[in-house]
């Protein structure tokens, strides 16, 4: 793998539904060990943008190159398997199943099974499965979660759930964490927490972070970086005081005519 | 009034005179309940994992004893043409991931529902056409003859039937519980793109899921075709096991199997004990009563997962 540069090199990706570009020629680079901001208005495109990231959609022209290889074509399940986890906009969590299971199904990638082992518990199949619940309990400590462990995922308030989502996308120790809208519909409180994880989790376990949110003020304090995305294309790319003070920005978020 | 008061307690005192009988009638029950439980399991199966209700599922029971019998006519020795059939089965879970399922992915269950139709009648024509439509004999070397416990008399065949039954659900309980791929098929029922981005891939699941519902629909296919003959009726075993999925639920193994035992037991004890006040002929339609008093009052079914709706 190449170390030296950027993790993920977005080159002029357009994303057409039918007749409706929803991104037009967009570029970006999310550099190593950095928490990249996307943000812009409604319909700008920036979900669409996080789902051909991760596979679900892909690209109509443009490249996508992880870790300077060229991936634009996988399948969601194998963008996994590169080391990308991603949350999603409206909460996807596994509702029937409890928090602890919810967050094993994170490390799946992570498991070599053997059924029959499996079902024994024995030998291997024990050993393993102790490692990965070690590991999972080291994600419930760090989120703070240990109260919720053996509740069914759909019974949680929202707060909780995408902070349970979260925990499962780490339970895959990602190199590269997609988060959408990680703090919508919380309050001040529940935000301020879930800042304060994203930046542990960037400090702490040194993963790299793109997050799409609404919040400005959030987006300006915990970012390093800011790409603003207006009707699919991309209208600047900075530090959050560079972008504060551009004007196309100023002008998408407050409005003039677009012709 | 008095007389049909007298009607309704009366068989309660038949019970009370005759243990043994009853013993009898309730083993019946109980051997009729482990195969509709059979059958109800290869739905769980599949709609636990794909969200899918597969309407195909008596008739892969019916294509699954149709090939057993039709390969042992042919001249292959018993275990070979179960193994083979077990081939048929999984290539059969292989063709329909590949062909009707994996086209599908994302669309409404509705939409995988009415796939599942076409593939019902498919499968019963193909069926046909390579074995024949006529009624088959299927002998699996267990005498369908009755011996005594005490006072009871017990059919091999159904006792054969019930173990069996009680094992592949004991394997199954544990493989969707206790291990990571039963983790990851419940994962798949719960939501697919959560599942997709987290490195499961759905194809595999899903023609997992498939080849084990068509190995239950092989025990499913002989155990009822020893019983009652190999032929097209078969297939209509399925619409007994809807009542059983609805007080059982539609996603719980331990509720199929639970599911299976109550409506075989109360629909024999009606049968045999209340019908002649009727004039009989209750136990077609008593489990879909049963069903109907279960959708009022417990809609999620007895094991099934509690419906949890944030408003």
């Amino acid at each position: 793998m190449n170390d030296a540069g950027p993790l993920l090199e977005v080159e002029g990706v357009s994303v057409r539904f039918g007749a409706l570009m929803a991104l037009h020629q967009v570029s970006l680079r999310i550099e190593r060990g950095e928490i990249l901001a996307i943000i812009g208005p409604n319909g700008a495109g920036k979900t669409t943008l996080l789902n051909v990231i991760s596979g679900f959609y892909h690209p109509w022209e443009g490249r996508i190159r992880f870790a300077g290889r060229d991936r634009t074509r996988l399948k969601p399940p194998d963008v996994a398997e590169l080391g990308i986890a991603r949350t999603f906009q409206n909460v996807a969590l596994f509702k029937g199943m409890s928090v602890l299971d919810n967050i094993m199904t994170g490390r799946l990638l992570k498991m070599r099974g053997n059924v029959v082992l499996d079902a024994l518990w024995w030998g291997p199949a024990q050993r393993q499965e102790l490692a990965h619940r070690a590991a999972v309990e080291r994600i419930i400590d760090f989120l703070e979660i240990q109260a919720i462990r053996k509740t069914p995922a759909g019974k949680l308030p929202y707060g909780l759930q995408k902070r349970v989502e979260l925990a499962r996308a780490l339970a895959a120790e990602p190199q590269l964490l997609l988060l959408d809208e990680p703090m919508a519909g919380m309050n001040v409180e529940e935000k301020e927490d879930m800042c304060r994880f994203i930046l542990d989790v960037n400090g702490e376990l040194g993963t790299t972070i793109a997050l799409i949110e609404h919040d400005m003020g959030v987006v300006m304090d915990i970012s390093d970086r800011v790409v603003v995305l207006d009707y699919g294309r991309k209208i600047a790319d900075g530090t959050p005081d560079q972008v504060r003070k551009d004007q196309a920005v100023l002008d998408a978020y407050l409005g003039v005519a677009h012709d | 009034m008095t007389e049909i008061l007298h009607g309704l307690v009366a068989p309660f005192a038949d019970i009370a005179s005759n243990p043994s009988f009853f013993a009898e009638v309730l083993i019946g029950g109980i051997a009729a309940g482990l195969m509709y439980s059979l059958v109800a399991l290869g739905f769980v199966l599949i709609f636990k994992a794909s969200g899918v209700f597969n309407f195909a599922q008596g008739v892969m029971v019916l294509f699954a004893a149709l090939t057993l019998v039709g390969l042992i006519e042919r001249g292959a020795p018993v275990a070979l043409a179960l193994l083979l059939t077990v081939g048929v089965m999984v290539l059969l879970a292989f063709a329909i991931e590949r062909v009707v399922l994996r086209p599908l992915v994302n669309q409404e269950h509705i939409i995988l529902f009415m796939a599942t139709i076409g593939l019902n009648f498919f499968l019963e024509g193909f069926g046909e056409m390579l074995w024949g439509a006529n009624v088959k004999r299927l002998d699996v070397g267990i005498p369908d003859t009755s011996f005594k416990i005490g006072n009871v008399l017990v059919n091999r065949l159904e006792l054969t039937a019930a173990l069996t039954a009680a094992v592949i659900v004991t394997v199954l309980a544990v493989f969707f519980q206790k291990t990571s791929i039963g983790r990851a098929l419940r994962a798949v029922a719960d939501d697919h793109e959560a599942a997709l981005s987290l490195g499961i891939p759905l194809k595999t699941i899903w023609t997992v899921v498939w080849s084990v519902a068509g190995l239950v629909a092989i025990v499913a296919g002989i155990m009822w075709g020893a019983k009652s003959g190999v032929q097209f009726s078969l297939s209509l075993i399925a619409l007994k096991a809807l009542p059983v999925l609805i007080l059982g639920g539609f996603t719980s193994v331990p509720g199929a199997i639970a599911g299976g035992l109550i409506i075989g037991v109360c629909e024999k004890i009606a049968e045999v004990y209340w019908g002649p006040l009727v004039g009989g002929a209750i136990e077609n339609w008593f489990a879909y009563v049963l069903a109907l008093a279960f959708l009022l009052f417990r809609p999620q079914g007895l094991f099934g997962e509690r419906i949890i709706e944030r408003v």
